[in-house]
């Protein structure tokens, strides 16, 4: 292995290239200021896969690693590394950043510099998150990425922007903020240590166990969003602009979760053992009841936005059945709905960007007009869907599996979710899509260009590719998810 | 009579500021035609030049001077330091807008250099009556400076309010020193723990006068139930003068509960850390939401200082738990590294008005901010970090600051406390966000181009790249911090 820091480059070349773009300044040199965030996407994209390639499959400690004292005063440390379940958030996060680089490319016109920058430095941010092995690091990482994302829905987003940008704003920070307490608690009982690899060898009692365990729910809770806190998200969603949507759900979703499984279950297995059924319960309303909330909306983001919702629900249910099959599906429906989501936004984006509506009733026979488009957004709604042969389906069906090993009632609630998801994606696809042109604007609608069709037509290869053949995926995550139940199996009390 | 001459080299650096006092006054009186300027200059150099002589008498020694009324020791030193740069950056700050309403008189200048001087025997006080003499100093020389744009009712009323609580709360502590005394038969600190701990003190007299002692320090601090006065003479006062009564004095007053409290009275912590918990709570709560409903800039951010002192607070009193010392470096370390953090960021902030203002209009509204980022992203960046910072987001200063004190808070076994802290952080972020949220979704109101000096533009940028500097990298200011302390003890 070589001494390259490949996760200090893959957090760092973003924001240090973010604050390149800044220095372009004004919107006249606005042309440079996008090449050059391409160029540092690329580039943060590319010193990402070594991540991939030297990656060891036979172990389950963390790889890459890297530590140097930060603030000596409380022990805090610049510790990176990445195991099997962190690596493939990290080149998700740098693939991502590319495509919503691209998607911005001409929609954006005014504080282009800004805009880029912004996404480029949230990526690098939220690169530090998956990657951070020290408590205040992570915690660090996780706050700072708010200050992009206010941003981005607050400068560039809908009409109703600045209600969802504080939102969202303030919602995450309460529940990081409980956390921060809980990471200092954690501090102070492990005798001065945030790594949260010494956390995860730490006993503690059954009550402090419960306690944090409630922190680190609602910090991660509200970030997945689990119901009832998720009400932040579509509000977000709808008044982001399409870029800042696609990163939301392809990786801002994701980071909750992964919450969840570099903190609570390892560190409060206990608590996390007799709390399992609050959470499964928590997810299955995500699953059942926003399922039909999203059958019910009139504006096609907010539809995907509870979509979301439901499927991070699948996700938490996933971790929480505490068996391989379960968190490995999850761990898959994360990656899989990080491109799926991030494709369905980003078609959403390429009507709005020619018709300035979302609402499901201003379309309908797109397919007329828009023909190569309609082919695109009929792959990812039906992997939306969880048809077979796309990725939706992969993650879905391992955690139907696993729920079936573990309750039989809890499988079948979970399975309703093949036939609602279905009904409210599909049924979104045939009015917008099909029927009679619905008006004027419609018919005169165009269809997508050259770089809307890479971007699509890369994200639908992945879709496909990971439905087909998800094994390159799940080989990654195997050693590491196998340690982590080990782990949690055993008793911390 | 025996004359003994008392040794004046460790307070070096005072008797040169007051020297450099009596020479500003008199240069100015006789140079009329350059006063303005040569007091500027004048005070500045006295600055750097103290700065200099206070860090070559600094030998991490604890000597005592004047029949021990006169402690020279790290933590005086490091004080003393950051309130010469704190108004050093404030009088450079404060300089163009005072000359924009032809108030920059050379008396102004002189008062400043005064009330440095009232600050640097606070924070070098081992005596009661040293310490109440240097508050004096100051507070009497910030009446002035409140009340110095004469013309302007508002800050003449500013002033007077001032003046008459100001003196209230001096002869609060007075009286409180005064308890002390009967109780313990001396007034100096070191004397005054020496009687506690031998239990020869009068207890309730004792307590009796505390209670005091703790009202005039919350008085100074401005935390609730004693701050009344801050928004009002926030908001009268000149920008600038505002500029110096929210940097410095919280550095001094800081020293003044630290030599009171701690050097004192460390041995009855349970009382005064007692007392200091309510005040904390209230001063986070009610600063908070007070700083939400406030539509004048300067009124919101005393409101947001006065929570901020009581999240000061909190590291001073999560030092002794149930006569556990353990934790009392770490927990007052935290505290002062708190106070200098909201020292730079409060500097950035009003400094952050001052540039926005010019001849003729005052940006005080917090409507004046809108639209920032379209009339220059760079400031809008720079307020954007002051924000941030104190809203206690990462990777600013304020982040760190908080983490520190809520550390020590629960080292201490109060996690209620932090509880509520955090809670009303989070209601504290709101007003915070609300001026990023008016710098960057609005639309600006007013397009007149900034007009400021290059050397405030300099010292701002570099104000706000510190606050981010030192939120990337905070340990040196945190063991600096630390390690002054511990070589004050």
């Amino acid at each position: 292995m070589t001494d390259i820091p490949y996760l200090s480059l893959a957090i760092w070349v973003p924001i240090i290239g973010g604050l390149l773009v800044l220095a372009t300044g004004s919107d006249r040199n606005a042309p440079m200021a996008r090449a050059l965030a391409l160029l540092v996407a690329i580039v943060g994209f590319v010193v990402t896969i070594p991540l991939y390639t030297g990656f060891d499959l036979s172990t389950s400690a963390m790889q890459f690693v890297e530590i140097s004292p930060w603030v000596p005063r409380f022990n805090i440390n610049y510790h990176l590394g990445v195991d099997g379940i962190s690596v493939l958030f990290v080149i998700l996060n740098a693939f991502i950043t590319i495509l919503v680089v691209g998607a911005g490319w001409q929609v954006i016109e005014e504080k282009v510099a800004q805009y880029m920058a912004a996404f480029l430095i949230m990526s690098g941010l939220m690169n530090g998150i998956f990657s951070a092995l020290d408590g205040v690091l992570f915690y660090v990482f996780f706050e700072a990425s708010l200050i992009p994302l206010y941003l981005i829905i607050g400068i560039w987003g809908g009409p109703n922007r600045v209600y969802a940008a504080i939102k969202f704003f303030l919602y995450t920070l309460f529940g990081s903020l409980l956390m921060l307490i809980a990471l200092l608690y954690l501090f102070m009982e492990s005798g001065g240590s945030f790594s949260i690899l010494d956390w995860h060898q730490l006993p503690l009692g059954i009550e402090p166990q419960m306690l944090i365990f409630f922190a680190f729910l609602i910090a991660f809770g509200v970030k997945v969003p689990m119901w009832p806190v998720h009400t932040w998200l579509p509000d977000a969603h709808v008044e982001a602009p399409t870029g800042g949507s696609v990163v939301l759900a392809a990786i801002g979703l994701k980071l909750g979760a992964y919450g969840f499984l570099r903190f609570s279950l390892p560190i409060l297995p206990d608590a996390a053992q007799e709390l399992a059924p609050l959470v499964i319960t928590l997810s299955l309303i995500a699953v059942v009841y926003i399922g039909f909330v999203a059958l019910v909306q009139a504006d096609m983001k907010k539809l995907v936005a509870y979509s979301s919702i439901a499927h991070m629900g699948f996700v938490t249910l996933g971790f929480f059945m505490l068996n391989p099959l379960g968190i490995e599906g999850a761990l898959v429906q994360m990656i899989s709905h990080g491109f799926v989501s991030g494709a369905m936004f980003l078609c959403i984006g390429v009507l709005y960007d020619r018709m300035h509506s979302r609402q499901i009733a201003d379309y309908g026979g797109v397919v007329h007009s828009m023909p190569k488009f309609a082919a695109f957004f009929m792959l990812f709604s039906m992997a939306n869907a969880g048809l077979p042969a796309t990725s939706g389906f992969v993650g879905e069906f391992m955690v139907i599996l696993a729920a079936v090993q573990y309750n039989f009632w809890i499988a079948f609630l979970a399975a309703t979710t093949l036939i609602v998801g279905a009904a409210y994606t599909l049924w979104m696809y045939k009015r917008v899509i099909f029927g009679a042109v619905a008006n004027k604007h419609v018919a005169e609608l165009e269809d997508i260009n050259a770089r809307e069709f890479a971007i699509l037509g890369i994200l639908a290869l992945c879709v496909l590719g990971m439905g087909l053949y998800p094994f390159p995926f799940t080989e990654v995550m195997h050693a590491s998810v196998e340690e982590l139940l080990r782990h949690v199996a055993v008793s911390k009390l | 009579m025996n004359f003994v001459v008392p040794d004046f080299y460790p307070a070096a650096a005072e008797i040169f500021v007051a020297v450099m006092a009596l020479v500003i006054m008199l240069a100015t009186t006789f140079a009329r035609r350059i006063a303005r300027t040569l007091g500027y200059a004048l005070t500045q150099i006295t600055l750097i030049a103290a700065a200099f002589i206070t860090i070559f008498t600094m030998d991490g020694q604890v000597s005592y001077t004047f029949s021990n009324m006169f402690i020279s020791d790290l933590m005086g030193d490091f004080l003393k330091l950051m309130i010469y740069f704190s108004m050093a950056i404030a009088l450079l700050y404060g300089r163009s807008y005072l000359a924009d309403r032809n108030i920059d008189k050379p008396e102004y200048y002189l008062l400043s250099v005064l009330m440095t001087l009232g600050m640097m025997v606070m924070v070098t006080s081992n005596h009661m009556l040293t310490m109440y003499i240097g508050l004096e100093m100051m507070s009497l020389a910030l009446y002035a400076l409140v009340a110095f744009d004469r013309d302007s009712a508002r800050s003449t009323e500013a002033g007077m309010k001032y003046f008459v609580l100001g003196a209230l709360a001096s002869g609060l502590l007075l009286y409180g020193m005064s308890m002390v005394y009967g109780a313990t038969g001396t007034l100096e600190f070191s004397g005054v723990a020496q009687a506690v701990y031998n239990q020869s003190a009068n207890s309730s007299v004792l307590l009796f006068g505390l209670v005091f002692l703790v009202a005039g320090i919350c008085f100074k601090l401005g935390v609730v139930p004693f701050h009344m006065w801050v928004p009002d003479v926030y908001q009268g006062a000149s920008t600038a003068v505002t500029l110096i009564i929210a940097t410095a004095p919280k550095l001094a007053a800081f020293a003044m509960a630290v030599r009171l409290l701690i050097w004192g009275l460390f041995e009855i912590a349970d009382q005064w850390q007692t007392m200091l918990m309510f005040v904390a709570v209230a001063s986070i709560i009610l600063g908070n939401l007070a700083a939400i409903a406030q539509s004048n800039i300067k009124r919101m951010l005393a409101y947001s200082g006065i929570s901020h002192m009581g999240f000061m607070l909190l590291g001073l009193l999560a030092g002794v738990v149930e006569g556990d010392r353990h934790f009392a470096l770490n927990a007052y370390s935290s505290a002062m590294f708190y106070a200098v953090s909201y020292v730079i960021m409060s500097l950035a902030s009003f400094g952050m008005v001052i540039l926005l203002s010019r001849a003729g209009f005052e940006a005080e509204r917090i409507d004046d901010f809108k639209g920032l980022n379209k009339r220059s992203p760079w400031f809008a960046a720079v307020m954007m970090f002051v924000m941030f910072s104190m809203a206690g987001i990462p990777f600013f200063i304020g982040f760190f600051a908080k983490l520190s004190v809520l550390q020590a808070v629960v080292a201490a076994g109060y996690f209620w406390l932090a509880a509520v802290a955090v809670v009303m952080s989070v209601i504290g972020a709101y007003y915070y966000l609300r001026i990023v949220k008016i710098m960057y979704f609005d639309e600006p109101e007013d397009t007149t181009p900034i007009q400021a000096p290059a050397e405030l533009r300099v010292m701002l940028s570099a104000n706000g790249i510190a606050i981010a500097a030192l939120g990337l990298a905070p340990q040196m200011l945190m063991s600096l911090c630390a390690y002054a302390l511990l070589a004050s003890l």
